[in-house]
């Protein structure tokens, strides 16, 4: 045979195992067909590719992700660099303009103690992503330690974990925060986080139990098992890279929802007090000028429920990426 | 002719781009006829099945071209509703995981008096009757006992009897038996399979039996289509296409597998893996594993040559393997 | 032809230190089982779990495998087998009895004793598509065992030797940096093979080893085995469903019937001289690819199912499908040794075979009488590799 031609490629992938359905054929190993690089480089060119760097080719044509990755970006940016784009002070207010409607040089108007809620908004963003960031972490590396031991080891450790997240789970997230929350005094964002990762581990501990559960069962953990594997190798080379991205996805979209529990503590009044500057100290402050000022609502809520969507809609983009099944 | 299948083409659009899974496929089936469809997967031989069947996904299938004439009525011109109407009272299909396709949730009385009831219109409890004697037809043992039981408290053997009893419910005139016998273990699958060929004679049903086993379909066919990237590359009766084969891959094929009444040396193995269907091979899609093959090969798709009257060979060379034996 | 550089002679001085030894002599078999058992507990109760059954998988096994040979096991989904495979790699802890890796119980074994046998004994397993690591390209997947036997090759030489496996299993040493879900079923189960290769064991577990490959595949991948064996002097345990295939590659058989053994010898003595009715049954009701058979061929169908193993019938555990069954089958539990019919006779009737009332009976029709159709033209093509696109 002269010489190469794209049907003798070895990643000709449809041989699926059996008998399997057309659909399964045309959904599932569709992803595999073009794959198809050439054995001596006469076929078409490719380089091997991860699952990694698939998800992130999928991602990056997906509008989705495109637009809530800037907005994040946007958002990352300015809670570290506020003074890029606001140079006032958010803490000095001028009772005098309370209130007051959109001028120049202000664009969102004034709040009820005549601070401007321009620069109050953007101030707020750094809250809020310090908050949902350093939450995340937190909760992924607590739960996803825990949960993850718990469903390599199995037995005695596993029970007992799962009563434990089990009388997590039972607690009321509010009512929780209002109880804890409200005998701290402190100003900073560290109890809400604190509060947050206490009452939060327990969900990612659970995703990461199933998924690490899920992944030990494949052949190639037990592969690694025959060949006398460690656990500790068996652990970080076979089952962490396999089972991380659910808890990936899920810590993602959990991010968003701490950025909006934290708004939700700080207009009960029990998150972040003043001075720190929320987005949920200002929609709390600003509910009672509903009538008379919306502006003052309008602003810091719509930041809020932005943000909060954008995390929400990278986390389903990251779970289509990473899991094409799901598709 | 009960079911004649006229080239049909079938093509899956999927991101990478279009997958052709049937290329050009007839077939035909009478009443009281045993077809096997031979192939690997990837071959189109369940997708044809499932285009006769209405049951494909569209998308991200689409049947492009062809005919489906069963009892002389075109199926693809039919209306969704008329269609629905064939299933299961016209025409029925056995698959090869009995477990999933049962309702897990419902008990195997309820889900073969189901097929009564919106069909027949008959009564809970006569179906429920209908139910046992299906039951015990397709030789369940302690049917009365065990109408009420689920899926799951059945073993393999027996779940797949449930769902050939479904099957012929409504004693259809065409079964299309999917693998029927793949998950099960060789001593349930002999059961099963004889089972499934005795209800057939009986109920002289046509039967297209899907399967990439040889064995089973030298027991139970009476023809055989084999199948190869999407297109039929022999058909011919049971006895022929053993003894001679006229085209190089149901050769190849028949060779490659080990025998049971002797030890062998080294097995015959088709070179090469089976064809993307994304880029299949031009002229003849068998071209790059054939031992035959010659420059025309590369370039015309081989027509289904005549060899006899009743046989086929989509090969340009079927005289030379026919006498290469 | 790579023998030389990945087979035993480099290893071969280390093979032996991590090897037990002592009380192993040459031509004794390299594996000798005995009484193997595998017992599930049934448990009941939260809080204070209390044993109510158990689920016997595997119930007193007993086989000898010598150096070089194919034992294949063949057997029904659920008689066992696999635990059986899964028990000689150490994946499953034993309940009961021994297996001796050239005169030493390896059941017992742990840390760094355990490790030293498992360089030597290896597993192939059925499912290419879950048994590679997605997230790993296949020069690590096959390189991973000498990450973890870093004494078996020094690290320059790794990469090397992980092409010459790719090599040897007919793979393109080229594809080193792929990742696995760049081939086919058939290419990954060539790469489970040479990871099974890569610290040169002695004895490969094969679980199903094609069983989930396309029919035109699986005479490939059973052709590499057979020469892998021969190159790397090997010896298996080849466990299949599929009776032809074990025929095809096993020098002899055991068949097993609920977790135990009920007749083992060569080949020809279990595929032409069957005496125990179960085996009789099994290879009776193979599906020939002979449609010309199928009026002169008896087939014994067995009635029921397979009892469950939590409830095992007394004495023999075939009896309840049993066309032969006795009064003293329910009593009396067969032992697997020649039947005491044949123990004068010379004929290969005479092996092993747990049954009171053992019988020859031929099921599969002798060799010849089925028609088979001659190669067309060369010879069956030597080059078993299924991915090189021309010629090298």
């Amino acid at each position: 045979m002269p010489e190469q031609q794209p049907w003798e490629d070895p990643s000709g992938a449809i041989s699926g195992t059996g008998a399997g359905g057309a659909t399964d054929l045309a959904m599932e190993e569709g992803g595999s067909l073009e794959k198809s690089p050439g054995p001596d480089g006469t076929g078409p060119a490719g380089k091997p590719r991860s699952l990694w760097s698939d998800a992130w080719r999928d991602l990056r044509r997906n509008p989705v992700f495109i637009i809530s990755a800037l907005i994040i970006l946007f958002l990352v940016v300015i809670s570290i660099w506020p003074s890029l784009i606001a140079d006032r002070d958010p803490l000095s207010c001028d009772l005098g303009k309370a209130q007051e409607g959109s001028q120049p040089g202000h664009p969102f108007g004034f709040d009820g103690q005549g601070c401007d809620v321009y620069t109050r908004t953007v101030y707020g963003a750094r809250t809020s992503v310090t908050v949902g960031v350093c939450a995340t972490l937190g909760v992924s590396l607590l739960g996803g330690v825990l949960g993850g031991l718990a469903g390599f080891f199995g037995g005695v450790w596993d029970a007992v974990l799962s009563r434990i997240t089990d009388v997590f789970f039972g607690i009321p997230v509010v009512l929780g925060g209002l109880v804890f929350l409200s005998v701290v005094t402190s100003s900073t964002v560290w109890p809400v986080i604190g509060f947050i990762v206490l009452l939060g581990w327990p969900q990612i501990a659970r995703i990461a139990r199933g998924s690490v559960i899920t992944a030990k069962q494949n052949d190639y953990v037990q592969a690694a098992r025959a060949l006398g594997a460690s656990n500790t190798r068996m652990m970080l080379r076979h089952i962490t890279p396999n089972a991380v991205a659910p808890v990936i996805v899920v810590a993602t979209i959990a991010l968003g929802t701490y950025i909006s529990l934290e708004a939700t503590l700080s207009f009960l009044g029990v998150g972040l007090k003043p001075p720190a500057v929320s987005w949920g100290i200002d929609i709390s402050a600003a509910s009672q000028y509903i009538r008379n000022a919306p502006h003052m609502l309008l602003w810091p809520a719509g930041a809020l429920a932005i943000t909060v969507l954008a995390f929400i809609m990278l986390g389903d983009a990251v779970r289509d990426a990473l899991d094409p099944k799901l598709r | 002719m009960l079911l004649e299948v006229r080239d049909l083409h079938v093509e899956f659009h999927t991101r990478e781009g279009v997958a052709k899974a049937v290329n050009g496929v007839n077939y035909s089936v009478d009443a009281g006829e045993t077809l096997a469809v031979l192939g690997e997967s990837g071959s189109g031989k369940s997708v044809t099945a499932q285009a006769i069947m209405g049951i494909l996904d569209m998308p991200p299938g689409k049947i492009s071209g062809g005919e489906i004439v069963f009892k002389d009525r075109d199926l693809l011109k039919l209306r969704t509703e008329e269609r629905r109407r064939i299933r299961g009272q016209e025409m029925a299909m056995i698959f090869q995981d009995a477990l999933s396709s049962l309702n897990p949730v419902l008990s195997v009385g309820e889900q073969l008096g189901e097929m009564f009831v919106v069909h027949r219109g008959m009564s809970r409890s006569d179906a429920k009757v209908k139910a046992i004697e299906l039951m015990d037809r397709v030789r369940i043992p302690a049917a009365r006992e065990r109408v009420g039981n689920f899926p799951h408290q059945f073993s393999g053997g027996m779940r797949q009897r449930i769902m050939i009893a479904m099957a012929l419910a409504l004693e259809p005139d065409l079964i299309i038996a999917d693998e029927p016998t793949t998950a099960l273990d060789v001593t349930v699958q002999a059961q099963v399979m004889d089972l499934l060929a005795e209800l057939q004679r009986e109920l002289n049903m046509g039967l297209i039996l899907i399967t990439h086993d040889l064995g089973v379909v030298a027991d139970v066919a009476d023809k055989i289509a084999v199948m190869y990237a999407g297109r039929i590359v022999e058909t011919s009766p049971v006895h022929d296409i053993y003894r001679a084969p006229a085209h190089p891959y149901t050769k190849g094929l028949l060779r490659s597998i080990p025998r049971l009444d002797q030890k062998g040396q080294e097995l015959y193995a088709i070179k090469g893996l089976p064809p993307n269907l994304l880029h299949i091979p031009p002229g003849c899609a068998f071209h790059p594993r054939c031992p035959m093959a010659q420059p025309v090969c590369r370039t015309d798709v081989p027509p289904l040559y005549t060899v006899d009257e009743n046989r086929r060979s989509a090969c340009h060379f079927w005289k030379e393997t026919l006498d290469a034996r | 032809m790579h023998a030389d550089e990945t087979g035993r002679g480099g290893g071969g001085s280390l093979l032996q230190a991590g090897a037990p030894g002592a009380a192993y002599a040459e031509g004794e078999p390299i594996l000798q089982v005995r009484g193997l058992v595998k017992h599930y507990p049934l448990t009941q109760g939260i809080l204070f779990k209390k044993q109510v059954g158990a689920v016997k998988a595997v119930d007193g096994v007993d086989f000898d495998l010598s150096a070089g040979e194919t034992l294949g096991i063949v057997g029904e989904s659920g008689c066992g087998k696999s635990t059986v495979a899964r028990m000689l790699v150490h994946l499953e802890p034993v309940t009961g009895g021994s297996i001796r890796y050239k005169g030493e119980d390896i059941t017992k074994l742990s840390g760094r004793a355990l490790k030293a046998v498992r360089r030597n004994i290896q597993m192939v397993f059925q499912d290419p598509y879950t048994s590679l690591n997605p997230r790993m390209t296949v020069g690590d997947i096959i390189g991973e065992p000498y990450e973890i036997h870093p004494e078996v090759a020094p690290r320059g030489s790794r990469r090397k030797r992980v092409q010459d496996l790719l090599d040897v299993v007919g793979l393109n040493p080229e594809y080193i940096n792929r990742y696995p879900h760049q081939f086919s079923g058939g290419q990954r189960q060539r790469i489970g093979i040479a990871r099974g290769l890569a610290l040169n064991p002695e004895i490969i577990v094969a679980d199903e080893p094609v069983s989930a490959l396309d029919v035109s595949v699986q005479a490939q991948v059973v052709n590499l085995l057979d020469r892998l064996q021969a190159e790397f002097d090997l010896s298996f345990v080849f466990i299949a469903h599929d009776l032809s295939i074990v025929r095809h590659i096993s020098d002899r058989v055991g068949v097993m019937y609920l977790g135990r053994i009920v007749e083992i010898g060569t080949d020809q003595e279990i595929y032409d001289h069957p005496t125990h009715p179960y085996t009789q049954a099994l290879l009776s009701a193979v599906p020939v690819p002979d449609p010309t058979a199928r009026d002169h061929r008896e087939r014994i169908i067995l009635h029921g199912d397979v009892p469950s193993p939590a409830n095992i019938p007394s004495g023999c555990r075939f009896r309840t499908r049993c066309w032969k069954a006795q009064e003293r089958c329910a009593l009396e539990v067969p032992l697997l040794a020649v039947p005491a019919v044949f123990r004068d006779t010379s004929t290969p009737a005479r092996h092993d075979s747990a049954c009171h009332f053992a019988e020859e009976k031929r099921v599969v029709p002798p060799e010849g009488l089925l028609e088979t159709p001659e190669p067309a033209d060369a010879p069956p093509e030597e080059d078993d590799r299924d991915d090189r696109g021309g010629p090298a």
